[in-house]
């Protein structure tokens, strides 16, 4: 059984098209766990440096460091 | 000599109003001057190139600004938003224009050496512009670039000790009125509950895991001067339970014309004497004053703390001294389905340390719309799709009439039968007996 963080890795490296995913997408991957619980795994995953947050300033996504096409442009 | 010509932002500086053009030209010819010797960590002509791409996009209209980013400091999911400019290369000091909000202070209270010290940072190591503040109440620095952020939340933390506000699908920086502080109206301590609820919901402003913004405000008494109950999903509101405390003597005073009514304000024209029953009774929302030449009356049970009596006559009519607030949820601006004002939820409660109660509100609200809210629904929309009657079961707060906002024009009530004194029971065979389908 793959621990919680490898199970939101596996997630976000099996989805192609999209780079960034809503708080309530990544929820879906731990049907039985309550948001707040999700969100300690999360805040861990962007500890570690594995995941990022996207932010239109009005709206956050997390997505997988460096994933996405706006990566370069920020360096 | 300016970088870009701007023709029609000139025309903007034309007004009668002091001009945002206007300032920015001056931070452009500041920073070029640099009076001070900075070594500036962002481009030094980032004010010119503000002014330029805002030019172009008065002209084309349409906005040159690619929208938000990846942009953060290490931990933190909010606090700052990335922009860039669509047209770096004609306007490279703006490529990279990042905002940065700080939290500002409780009912904003600076010092002189505080706000230099902002400065410092900010003319060193971005573009020196600023927005004091934003809607939300917070410090908003306009304009910097990716490898200043740490730099500057280093700074703002260690040397001004000022952390970073919210953004995105967080917590937003809580804001306040200056309350007991200054107003004899207030009647909570709302600085103290601001920074303690700040302090306390910290995972909360800076690790997103809303459905979008969240924003507290409190204002101290129902004048509202941080318009919470239009601006604020969580709105505490001061308020009295006992009644308004009118000092007679006083009234016949302002009558009188020895006290200046509204503490002196509009006194720029003559307006005549003041007459109590035409700018005060007869204003009265509710009808519930009446002055009978000598003595005033208010039928407090008919008072809805509109504030005026009060406003008009502050050394006669004072607030009661049973104070406490209530507290309103799902105000927001016109984004989706129209501008809402709060609606009332808790009609009073007593402020009390360690604020226990308000806290207990707050969480039940919060463990509900992160439940289930929709991307992007701010909790006074799942209030609307869900009904006021789910928000009152999860925050097991008891339906009263104060929650009543107009006579029902809808007959059709259902109860649960666990909302019944003894239950009920139906038969529906035997129902169906009497009524044919």
């Amino acid at each position: 059984m793959p621990s919680e963080k490898e199970q939101v890795l596996e997630f976000l490296t099996g989805k192609t098209g999209k780079s960034k995913f809503y708080f309530s997408d990544l929820c879906k991957v731990f049907p039985d766990k309550k948001q707040r619980e999700v969100k300690k795994v999360l805040t861990e995953l962007v500890n570690e440096g594995k995941l990022e947050f996207w932010s239109s300033g009005s709206t956050t996504m997390y997505g997988l460091t460096g994933a996405g096409k706006q990566k370069a442009e920020e360096e | 000599m300016a970088k870009h010509q701007t023709p029609l932002l000139d025309q903007l500086e034309t007004g009668p109003w002091p001009s945002f053009v206007s300032d920015i030209k001056q931070e452009a010819a500041h920073r070029a001057a640099n009076p001070d010797g900075l070594d500036y960590q962002t481009p030094v002509d980032c004010p010119d190139d503000l002014l330029g791409v805002l030019e172009l996009s008065f002209k084309d209209k349409e906005t040159h600004w690619k929208h938000g980013g990846i942009v953060g400091v290490f931990g933190y999911g909010g606090g700052v938003i990335g922009r860039y400019c669509d047209q770096p290369e004609m306007f490279p000091g703006v490529a990279h224009f990042h905002t940065v909000r700080l939290a500002q202070p409780s009912g904003k209270y600076y010092t002189a050496d505080y706000l230099r010290g902002i400065m410092d940072i900010w003319d060193l190591r971005g573009s020196g512009l600023t927005n004091m503040h934003g809607s939300t109440g917070d410090i908003v620095l306009l304009g910097t670039t990716t490898p200043q952020l740490e730099e500057i939340f280093f700074d703002v933390t260690h040397k001004m000790n000022t952390d970073l506000g919210g953004s995105g699908g967080n917590l937003r920086t809580p804001a306040d009125c200056l309350g007991q502080s200054r107003c004899e109206f207030a009647c909570y301590d709302t600085q103290d509950l601001c920074h303690t609820l700040t302090n306390d919901y910290q995972d909360e402003l800076h690790r997103p895991a809303f459905p979008y913004k969240f924003k507290f405000k409190f204002d101290g008494c129902p004048n509202g001067c941080v318009a919470s109950i239009a601006r604020s999903d969580f709105s505490v509101i001061g308020t009295w339970k006992d009644d308004i405390r009118i000092d007679q003597d006083r009234v016949k005073a302002y009558v009188a014309g020895e006290f200046k009514p509204g503490g002196g304000s509009h006194s720029g024209r003559d307006w005549g004497k003041f007459d109590i029953v035409k700018e005060v009774v007869d204003r009265c929302p509710t009808g519930c004053m009446s002055y009978d030449g000598a003595k005033l009356s208010i039928d407090n049970a008919n008072c809805t703390r509109c504030m005026h009596c009060i406003n008009t006559m502050p050394a006669a009519v004072k607030i009661g001294k049973e104070t406490g607030t209530s507290i309103l949820l799902g105000a927001k601006a016109p984004i989706l389905d129209g501008a809402q004002m709060s609606s009332l939820l808790v009609p009073f409660v007593v402020v009390e340390k360690p604020y226990d109660e308000i806290k207990e509100v707050i969480e039940n609200i919060w463990d509900w719309w992160m439940e289930e809210g929709k991307n992007r629904e701010r909790v006074g929309e799942t209030m609307k799709r869900l009904s006021f009657q789910k928000l009152l079961e999860v925050t097991n707060i008891k339906a009263m009439p104060q929650h009543v906002k107009e006579p029902r024009s809808n007959p059709y009530i259902f109860f649960k039968e666990e909302e019944v004194p003894g239950g009920f029971a139906h038969d529906e065979k035997a129902y169906r007996q009497r009524h044919m389908r």
